[in-house]
């Protein structure tokens, strides 16, 4: 409620006198300051370099990249993607070209736009994500997110997020080989997402994400077969919203550090919803492919409310519906 | 910045060719000077709840004009939403993306399938070469009259209503066809066919793909092909089909 109060006497007292030269969108998650608290959802926006022919790169709070593993994945068969109304369903297996590959290619080029790189990790085994977090301590990057919640792999993926112990013991194994603050990214496709959150807080984690896709399904009539070669896939997009919105709620609720919210962002507005809810950080995902400027979109969005709010902290509304 | 980005374009016309297949003009102004045969446009539908771009190939491009025409099957609910658009109404784009085919050779093979033969038609109307041109139908025809004043056309169906009753192998082989390049677009089973014909008679081969895309632009992963050797850019034996193709070497992938 102090919040609300705040902004009722800024609309009452100063007239007008927040614009986008002094809204202040910084946001802080252990101790490194972004821009604005927009992200990308891993594996919508690869390493930047196809969407920076579409986006300014140098106005995202920060580049979430596509899972990397220590040796490079060649994914599932196709069909990989199938849409379904609202939302779509994608089994792209975590293809990625590898750590070597990354670090020489993807992290200079990230490097060379001035926005923070969050590196989203991958593996089969506690080991592989040790190792490639251990190896990218030594690198330029800012952040770690820890994919546990990939629905789409038979080993490693949602095999570490589903049970509150793997979830913690995972978490307090990575973090003795991470020179970088760790983000854990959490499943949906469990009882209760806030005891994952908890258990990912007591492992040591700085920051949770979440969500990941919800495990969905299509079935074509005519073939009568599954659409994804996969037959399952994770659904995102505009459809999942509302459960993430709540999610992110709960998780508030239940944990001190910071969350980045995600699951079907597709303006400002769907972005305030995470943010009212508790997201420190947002990421746009599935609407990168309906709209290749959706990032900065949804950028735009937080600031025209907060000028017709006259907020001038984002902070100031973060987590402000209780 | 690519000049490829998402606009809004205004629609010239948008007629049925035949049974569910339509042919939309597009008012695409500068982007014409960049299309090339082979290359396709990611459409959007208006109802929010479609999210995916669909991808359209390019059927021609009057650079007069500025215009560009699509040809496209209606084969689920975004499609249907296409056919009902009007002269004058605007459709949300994206392209000209992708690689599109490579013009050479001194005698062409024009292989085409199904809604694979539309792309086929710009391309023949560039190269400049000799062209044998070989379209297969399940049973009715479209875009054939198109083809004539651009080679020699031999049409094949299925059941045999109009020309060689098979498919277009059986049509290649009952005109004894050669040529120093074919050119090829159509279901993967005919792709695969093409491929193998062509390998065994030693003929270079271009062929375009399709599969499911998400993003359009090479970013999501989704539309991969098996390719026969590491790609330079996923580093793994898959290419990218809407931006390393969606037209490959025969050689370059594994169908």
């Amino acid at each position: 409620m102090g919040n609300l109060d705040k902004i009722g006497k800024n609309n009452n007292i100063v007239n007008k006198n927040i614009t986008n030269k002094n809204i202040n969108l910084d946001v802080n998650i252990a101790g490194i300051t972004f821009k604005n608290p927009v992200t990308t959802a891993s594996g919508t926006f690869g390493s930047g370099m196809e969407y920076g022919e579409y986006v300014d790169l140098s106005r995202l709070g920060a580049v979430t990249t596509k899972g990397v593993s220590l040796e490079p994945w060649p994914g599932n068969p196709t069909p990989r993607v199938a849409e379904t109304y609202g939302g779509m369903l994608n089994a792209i297996g975590l293809q990625n070209p590898g750590l070597d590959m990354f670090i020489k290619r993807d992290i200079p080029f990230l490097r060379s736009h001035n926005t923070r790189i969050i590196v989203n990790v991958v593996g089969k085994t506690t080991e592989e994500y040790c190792q490639v977090v251990e190896r990218l301590s030594d690198c330029d990057i800012d952040m770690l997110e820890i994919n546990i919640s990939c629905p789409n792999v038979k080993e490693g993926g949602i095999a570490f997020g589903q049970d509150p112990k793997r979830v913690e013991a995972i978490t307090s194994q990575v973090k003795m080989f991470a020179k970088k603050p760790i983000i854990i990214k959490l499943s949906p496709n469990v009882t209760d997402i806030s005891e994952m959150a908890k258990a990912a807080e007591a492992g040591g984690c700085e920051a949770i994400s979440l969500i990941n896709t919800l495990t969905g399904m299509k079935i074509d009539v005519n073939r009568r077969a599954f659409v994804l070669a996969n037959k399952t896939g994770g659904l995102s997009g505009p459809a999942i919203k509302p459960i993430a919105v709540r999610m992110v709620y709960q998780v508030a609720n239940a944990v001190q550090i910071p969350i980045i919210g995600m699951g079907g962002i597709m303006n400002g507005e769907d972005a305030l919803e995470f943010i009212m809810a508790g997201a420190t950080m947002v990421s746009v995902g599935t609407a990168n492919f309906i709209n290749p400027k959706a990032t900065e979109e949804v950028i735009d969005g937080i600031e025209a409310y907060m000028i017709r709010n006259q907020i001038s902290e984002i902070y100031d509304i973060i987590g402000c519906v209780k | 910045m690519s000049i490829a980005q998402k606009k809004s374009i205004r629609i010239f016309s948008n007629e049925s060719l035949e049974e569910g297949v339509y042919e939309l003009w597009l008012e695409a102004g500068e982007l014409v000077a960049s299309a090339r045969p082979g290359q396709f446009f990611s459409l959007y539908c208006r109802d929010g709840g479609r999210l995916l771009p669909r991808p359209i190939s390019i059927c021609e491009i009057d650079n007069n004009k500025k215009r560009i025409r699509l040809v496209y099957r209606v084969l689920g609910k975004g499609t249907e939403e296409f056919a009902k658009l009007k002269a004058g109404d605007f459709i949300d784009c994206m392209g000209p993306l992708g690689n599109g085919f490579t013009l050479e050779g001194k005698k062409a093979l024009i292989i085409g399938g199904g809604i694979g033969i539309p792309p086929l038609l710009e391309l023949s109307k560039q190269l400049t070469c000799e062209k044998d041109i070989v379209l297969g139908y399940r049973d009715v025809t479209f875009l054939d009259k198109d083809f004539i004043k651009q080679g020699n056309v031999y049409l094949v169906t299925e059941d045999g209503s109009v020309g060689t009753k098979g498919n277009v192998l059986d049509a290649i082989r009952e005109h004894n066809l050669s040529a120093d390049i074919i050119y090829a677009c159509g279901p993967t089973p005919m792709l695969r066919g093409v491929k193998e014909w062509a390998l065994t008679n030693k003929i270079k081969a271009q062929l375009s793909l399709e599969e499911r895309m998400a993003c359009g632009i090479g970013a999501c992963l989704a539309c991969v092909c098996k390719s026969s050797s590491v790609n330079h850019h996923t580093n793994v034996n898959n290419k990218r089909i809407c931006k390393d193709g969606p037209v490959f070497y025969a050689e370059e992938v594994i169908l």
